[in-house]
């Protein structure tokens, strides 16, 4: 099984790279871009075949390492 | 004689100017790998040095913060041990909970090497002691994620708590903010004013002919215990 692992800032905290890839489509004439986030993604090749127990497990690892929640969400989807 | 102890990450690059600093006020210093899982009994001070630690990969700190040493710091702290992080000792602090807030990329997303004049704020506690309220210092900044945030609750619980010890400034005082962070914040303590945690380099401000030596009085503080 598969995790993968998507981190970005949270809602309300300043993403100034979003921010700047932004402004680089703007200028290359995108317009139709209300809001951009830049996140990152860490994908987990997993040993346990239960959803429920990888789940659990992957949730501890983004609370421990994978995320620093004072600043980032994150959101896991088992594949 | 009090004797700083100063941790040692792969990626630390500020540990022997950390050294000379403290050597320079008359403390005799001992370097610490970060696979050591104690740190020595005798320790007055533990520095987390600047730098780097892991390659910084995935945050700045967050690998490092789990190293073996880490356990023993976190218990140094938890018995009212004296810790000063710097730079990517301050990011390696608010990683392992021990200090509050995150450091974030600079708003501007650049790499800031600079002098900064940066402001006091609290000085009742050991480490800026030397200092009154107010004064002016001039100290060298050099981080890529140094924008210090922490949400308005947070926020309300340091300046409760007298928790915020510098604010990046201009040379008047007037609050001029290199990097974003909250409140211009540069450097907080915990609640117990016994964990400090700065982004600028007060070690790399020791004389005056490289540019200032208003790190002198930083870190004299600590000498006087």
């Amino acid at each position: 099984m598969k995790a993968i692992v998507n981190v970005s800032l949270k809602a309300g905290v300043l993403d100034s790279q979003g921010k700047a890839v932004h402004h680089a489509l703007d200028s290359l004439h995108f317009n139709g871009v209300s809001d951009v986030r830049v996140g990152k993604q860490i994908i987990l090749k997993l040993d346990e075949t239960d959803k429920e127990k990888a789940m659990a497990d992957v949730t501890k690892m983004c609370e421990e390492l994978l995320a620093n929640t004072v600043i980032e969400d994150y959101e896991i989807e088992l594949v | 004689m009090t004797k700083v102890s100063i941790v040692q990450f792969p990626g630390t690059n500020c540990e022997y100017d950390t050294q000379y600093a403290f050597e320079e006020l008359g403390a005799k210093t001992e370097l610490i790998w970060h696979k050591s899982e104690s740190i020595p009994s005798d320790t007055d001070l533990l520095v987390v040095a600047g730098g780097f630690s892991y390659g910084d990969y995935l945050r700045s700190g967050a690998i490092a913060r789990f190293s073996p040493v880490m356990k023993a710091v976190t218990e140094y702290a938890n018995n009212g041990g004296k810790i000063l992080g710097i730079c990517n000792g301050f990011q390696v602090l608010t990683e392992a909970g021990l200090l509050p807030g995150a450091l974030k990329r600079n708003d501007n997303l650049h790499f800031i090497s600079k002098h900064h004049h940066l402001k006091v704020i609290n000085n009742d506690n050991i480490f800026l002691k030397k200092l009154d309220n107010n004064d002016i210092v001039n100290i060298p900044i050099a981080h890529h994620d140094g924008n210090y945030f922490i949400d308005e609750d947070g926020l309300r619980e340091l300046n409760a708590n007298n928790q915020i010890l510098l604010k990046y400034t201009n040379v008047n005082g007037t609050n001029l903010n290199p990097n974003g962070s909250v409140d211009s914040i540069a450097g907080i303590s915990n609640k117990e004013k016994t964990v400090f945690g700065l982004m600028p380099h007060p070690e790399r401000a020791m004389e005056l002919i490289l540019g200032s030596d208003d790190g002198r009085a930083m870190l004299q503080g600590f000498m006087e215990a």
